[in-house]
């Protein structure tokens, strides 16, 4: 799984922090900053569920996509 | 089920990605895909978006969900007994668990049947009123200060209309901010020239040749103008479960659990539950965020309905979320966490410098909610914080700025 956000609909709500913190972070300057691009498996149930809830819809994935050697 | 949203939406997706594998109906009265509602009021009325942007990511692909799309139809009866769902278009359909998400209709006043007149909910409506606004009318009313008045008389502004806001409450927001914080956002319309009256009513529409002319005020004043936008409120979308057996009252009364009858879950604006978070009292919750968590609760619910003895309590936990909104008016992001309080302390930053988070506490001095303006990471921190059940102490500490 690769995670894609894109930054000119993105706004900085932070739900995605709040659901899965270890991969989404909102820091003091409103940016998001994406902490791992290709999450590990028990974090695919928490992604999806960021994806879903950006209010902007701004974060899609590539599932098929697996992480670089 | 029933209402093709966000809820709706949501729960077909949750009903799929949790391994059900039957057969799956999504009925809506709209013509559309499911499509975004907040940037109605924003993008797309300002013009920088265009409709295609507006359908739900998960929706991109009608077919990913394989399930049987019934557009422009609407639900008009259901038989709790029969198990089945009586439709304005076709055969009733049948059923073994039922997920109502039918949202809720705009408010209207008399003068709406008016041309010019406009409420704004669905995307027919944003059409309808993005054509108004092109025409570059000399004058927009906006009567309603809650977000859809407040949001489009902001786009309005951008747009270089000139705008009168009416609101009969003395501070815009009323309903979800505290007093101060409303007096803030009448503040910045009146500093971006909107021309804000609180605690005045409307009387009335005048018209000539069927379009509207003039909105008369209870103060004896009126308002010249050809462009009307009506946000005065929803309610929720229930005419057709008259007589059904469920309990209607504000919405859909449902348990603590989303469940409205034997086999029948709702979520969305339609829902009204008790949130033992907030005392327990039902109440219905019109937000964004809502729709999505409690339309995949709901279908989580009916899976453990359809799956167990209905004797069986299931092992789901009662639904409470913590609320939480936000609303874009020209530069600035303003969310709330939890619910407003008049006992409020700016904590973070201050009204001064447009950046600033406060903290609510209820008589007892507990920590209830917080608002955060133009502060988007602290807005979160504070709902994960009120969903730990914090102190004010905490809160007011974990919010604060780090120490440089």
């Amino acid at each position: 799984m690769k995670i894609n956000v894109d930054f000119d609909l993105c706004e900085s709500n932070a739900i995605c922090m709040q659901i899965a913190p270890e991969v989404f972070e909102v820091r003091d300057d409103d940016f998001l900053y994406v902490l791992i691009d290709h999450p590990p498996a028990e974090l695919h149930a928490k992604v999806r569920e960021a994806v879903d809830r950006c209010p902007k819809q701004a974060i899609s994935l590539a599932e098929d996509l697996p992480a670089p050697e | 089920m029933v209402g093709a949203s966000l809820a709706g939406l949501q729960a077909a997706q949750t009903l799929r990605r949790d391994g059900f594998d039957g057969e799956l109906t999504m009925v809506g009265d709209e013509p559309h895909y499911p499509y975004d509602r907040p940037p109605l009021s924003k993008h797309f009325l300002a013009g920088a978006w265009e409709e295609e942007k507006l359908r739900l990511r998960a929706a991109a692909d009608p077919d990913a969900l394989g399930l049987t799309w019934r557009l422009g139809t609407a639900a008009t009866g259901l038989d709790l007994e029969a198990k089945r769902l009586e439709l304005s278009e076709g055969p009733a359909l049948g059923y073994d668990g039922l997920i109502i998400a039918t949202g809720a209709a705009a408010r209207t006043l008399p003068g709406c049947e008016l041309a010019g007149v406009h409420v704004l909910r669905t995307l027919d409506d944003a059409v309808a009123l993005r054509a108004d606004f092109d025409g570059g009318p000399d004058h927009v009313v906006v009567i309603g200060a809650g977000f859809i008045g407040a949001e489009v008389a902001a786009t309005a502004r951008e747009r270089g209309l000139a705008v009168t806001m009416i609101e009969a409450a003395s501070v815009p927001l009323g309903r979800v901010l505290d007093r101060s914080s409303g007096e803030a956002i009448a503040d910045l319309h009146r500093a971006n020239g909107v021309d804000v009256r609180l605690g005045v009513g409307v009387s009335g529409m005048r018209s000539a040749g069927g379009r509207v002319t003039h909105v008369d005020l209870e103060d004896g004043s009126a308002i010249q103008t050809s462009v009307v936008v009506v946000g005065i409120g929803v309610v929720p979308n229930v005419g057709w479960l008259e007589g059904s057996g469920l309990t209607l009252d504000d919405g859909i009364l449902c348990d603590e659990t989303c469940l409205a009858a034997p086999s029948v879950v709702a979520a969305g604006d339609v829902a009204r539950w008790p949130n033992a978070r907030f005392g327990g009292a039902p109440s219905r919750v019109e937000q964004w965020d809502n729709a999505i968590e409690q339309g995949a609760y709901a279908a989580r619910r009916l899976l453990a309905w359809l799956s167990t003895d209905p004797d069986l309590a299931t092992d789901l936990a009662p639904f409470q979320p913590v609320p939480w909104f936000w609303s874009d008016q020209y530069d600035k992001k303003i969310q709330l966490a939890g619910i407003p309080t008049e006992t409020a302390a700016v904590v973070h930053g201050s009204v001064q410098e447009q950046r600033f988070v406060k903290i609510y506490l209820d008589d007892a001095g507990l920590f209830v909610g917080a608002l955060a303006w133009n502060r988007p990471r602290q807005a979160i921190q504070a709902r994960q914080l009120l969903a730990e059940g914090a102190s004010a102490e905490d809160a007011r500490a974990k919010l604060a700025p780090a120490p440089a």
